[in-house]
């Protein structure tokens, strides 16, 4: 019965695609519209075909942990990494050199087009991705319990994956609606919508039935992060849709408003989408793979709420100097400068919990790429609040200061937290002794950390050059350079940056393939994998 | 401290757990945002500033659509270096019509809140076509193909309802007549006279010297006006801003 309700319902919306994509005003839409119908048509053949079949019971051992979204997510993760590093790759040198914005790509692969499908491929492909099954797994092992809901969390993986692949083509086709880290338009935002709810039940749901009295750390900063993601998601994207059958829509809020909720939003995609959730994913992964105990439970709870309480009100700190009155960029300041404290508060719990195990900085490798990470993480938590200074943020604010400021953070911190997380994930995951090689993740870890130093200091000498440069008058008064000329000064600099970035992309190629020659290679482990008592 | 012995309660209760953890995060955006809506000195009290004309705003629509924000902002600060290099510092007042808006934060080129009327409508064609041509220095993409892609401004008055729904002061007239004002813009042996009237300081002009309306007329009827609208005669700076 309920598959004939499917087949209605698929039928139907495969119907409605196929009309939207005759009607469809605009590229974007018509091309996303195609692609939903395929989809859609193609479940309901799916769907039609498994109708009235006898059964196969496939029985679901409560038991054991629901494992296999998450090595779908393992993959997805070094996939879109790879992706998106590429793609941040290739635009630093279209900086360096505009003739890569190629004659016959004009339309589609121009550098304005190509930097969000950059910023979303990792921040929201890779880092989602990452989010997504270590969050599954973490919740999984820390509650005894297997992910609630049933076959909800494979709707999460693949219909997080869509919403990327619509994000992504959109961008390529002209489908944005600019602000920034929240480029997807009205229906992908719906969609968005739709199956982070579904995340956050599956979340919840696995909490809920847990057998562990304590809801352990990681989900603490796992659940703030759904939770306040969603609430951002919804505010900032307000949009009435000019029409049903285009990608085109105007925002609720205009001028300034919209700029506040902009970067409210903008500032706060970093503070709980790349920070908290991180900080789950460091609160589970570093000790188990340094076998200690986190530092301190106090230090946990007071940084924590800190944390979420202070991070919320960092976003005027973009807009420090503009038309956004003094009060509110004040504000925000003030705010930026004490978040350092429970910033540093989470990076000692972090490196404290190595106390009596720092040899293993020295033995293993994974460890070493932890250690570095939350090294990062310290770094740009305590230039993010130095940058958040007015008088600082006047000299630093639209230069490229800032974009060596994001890398290290999320070079350093979400890259190298990831790949340590997939170096712990995918030998268990695929139930094997160990990796396939260590000495392919020392050198994953030397590449990578070259190339973000590489990468943060040709950015901070751009940076601040041009900064200086936009400044500088002469002894008359007059502008010392045309703004041109800095353009031009910045050229060696941007030839380095982007050999930093090619020499992060090696090591993740490494990783890839280390990885997936611990799948395809690797010795399998002797003991069966049960489902163990919380760990 | 013993406080944090409490702390078990909200950890073992995973409804408390969400909604203290919901409460605490609304705080800091709710004293933030709420304000700018009702505080009077939020958006200076100038005289000029309009909507968007039709053709203005399809221009704006190609702006966003092109990614020209992740370089060019369109905010200058009030420092000494910008206001010689830009112009005016931007207000409030400029951008209340804009959906989104578009202070950028990056400059990989110029600021473009004041670039209207700095450059030729033939130096915008070759800069956008070639921006190598013009500016040797330039790390910008070339936008030839603006030059031939044709519009009809057919979906225009669709845009001006959606924005007069938000409150934009586009009057019914002005929706109903959008796609002749579209087309008359970019066309100065046209009837433009109640455009005008419609969009005072619109400018009228084939802003791209080819027959027809094509992207690149729009994105310049756009650039031409940005930053053109302010009447500083009536600007008086509010200290307790």
């Amino acid at each position: 019965m309920s598959n004939y309700l499917k087949l209605i319902g698929l039928g139907l919306m495969t119907l409605f695609f196929m009309i939207a994509a005759n009607y469809g005003r605009d590229l974007a839409y018509q091309v996303h519209a195609i692609l939903l119908m395929l989809v859609t048509g193609g479940m309901f053949l799916w769907t039609l075909r498994q109708t009235d079949e006898p059964k196969v019971s496939k029985e679901v051992l409560e038991t054991e942990y629901m494992d296999g979204v998450i090595r779908y997510g393992a993959v997805a993760t070094v996939f879109w990494g790879i992706v998106g590093f590429l793609a941040g790759t290739f635009i630093a040198f279209q900086l360096a050199f505009p003739a890569l914005n190629f004659e016959w790509a004009q339309g589609y692969a121009n550098f304005g087009r190509l930097r969000p499908l950059h910023t979303s491929a990792v921040i929201f492909a890779f880092g989602g991705n990452a989010l997504i099954c270590t969050s599954f797994y973490v919740v999984q092992r820390t509650s005894a319990a297997r992910l609630w809901g049933g076959n909800l969390a494979w709707f999460v993986f693949w219909g997080y994956q869509l919403f990327i692949v619509l994000a992504a083509t959109g961008y390529l086709l002209g489908g944005t609606q600019s602000k920034e880290y929240a480029e997807p338009e009205w229906y992908v935002d719906l969609w968005l919508t739709i199956v982070w709810v579904a995340y956050l039940l599956v979340f919840l749901g696995t909490i809920v039935k847990r057998k562990e009295p304590h809801i352990y750390v990681a989900n603490w900063f796992f659940l703030s992060f759904i939770v306040t993601v969603a609430m951002l998601h919804v505010v900032n994207n307000l949009v009435i849709p000019v029409s049903i059958f285009g990608s085109a829509s105007v925002q609720v809020f205009a001028g300034v408003q919209d700029a506040m909720t902009q970067w409210w939003y903008g500032h706060n995609a970093v503070g709980f989408f790349l920070t908290a959730g991180f900080l789950g994913m460091m609160y589970y992964f570093v000790p188990k793979q340094a076998e200690r105990p986190v530092f301190s439970y106090k230090l946990s709870i007071i940084h924590f709420w800190a944390l979420i309480f202070l991070y919320i009100w960092a976003g005027p700190h973009h807009l420090h100097y503009t038309a956004l009155p003094d009060w509110a960029s004040t504000l925000g300041m003030v705010f930026s400068i004490i978040l350092w404290m429970p910033s540093w508060g989470g990076m000692i719990n972090g490196l404290m919990t190595l106390s009596g195990a720092w040899d293993k900085i020295r033995t293993d490798p994974i460890i070493r790429m932890m250690v570095v990470s939350i090294g990062f993480y310290g770094m740009s938590t305590f230039e993010g609040p130095m940058m958040s200074i007015k008088a600082v943020n006047s000299l630093s604010h639209y230069t490229d200061w800032t974009i060596g400021h994001v890398h290290s953070g999320a070079l350093g911190w979400n890259g190298m937290i990831t790949f340590g997380a997939m170096y712990y994930l995918f030998p268990r995951l695929w139930n094997k002794e160990r990796l396939y090689s260590l000495s392919l993740v020392n050198w994953h870890f030397w590449l990578a950390t070259i190339g973000i130093v590489l990468y943060a200091a040709s950015m901070w000498v751009t940076g601040i050059m041009e900064g200086l440069m936009w400044r500088e008058v002469d002894a008359q008064g007059f502008l010392v350079w045309s703004f041109a000329d800095t353009v031009a000064a910045k050229f060696p600099m941007y030839v380095v940056r982007g050999l930093g970035g090619v020499l992060f992309l090696s090591g993740a190629l490494i990783m890839a393939y280390n990885l997936w020659m611990t799948v395809a290679k690797g010795e399998p482990k002797a003991a069966p994998l049960a489902a163990a008592p919380a760990e | 401290m013993a406080i944090l012995d409490k702390h078990k309660v909200l950890e073992k209760n995973v409804s408390l757990l969400l909604v203290f953890s919901f409460l605490v995060v609304t705080i800091g955006g709710l004293v933030q945002i709420a304000p700018l809506f009702y505080l009077e000195n939020t958006i200076e009290d100038v005289e000029g500033v309009r909507p968007y004309s039709p053709l203005e705003l399809a221009g704006r629509e190609i702006y966003l659509r092109e990614g020209c924000y992740v370089c060019h902002s369109q905010m200058i600060r009030p420092m000494r270096d910008e206001v010689e290099r830009y112009g005016h510092y931007s207000l409030a007042a400029e951008s209340m019509y804009d959906r989104p808006f578009q202070w950028g934060s990056k400059r990989t080129g110029p600021d473009l809140a004041r670039v209207g009327g700095r450059y030729s409508d033939e130096w915008h064609v070759d800069h956008m076509s070639d921006p190598q041509s013009v500016v040797p220095e330039s790390v910008m993409p070339k936008y030839a193909f603006l030059s031939n892609r044709m519009l009809d401004g057919k979906y225009s008055g669709d845009f001006l309802k959606t924005h007069k729904i938000l409150g934009v002061p586009y009057s019914d007239e002005m929706v109903e007549n959008a796609q002749n004002d579209f087309i008359v813009q970019a066309n100065p042996d046209g009837d433009y006279d109640a455009m005008l009237e419609r969009y005072p300081g619109a400018q009228v002009r084939n802003f791209d010297g080819e027959p027809g309306v094509s992207e690149m007329d729009a994105m310049i009827a756009y650039l031409q006006m940005l930053g053109t609208l302010v009447d500083f005669s009536t600007f008086t700076p509010d200290a307790s801003r």
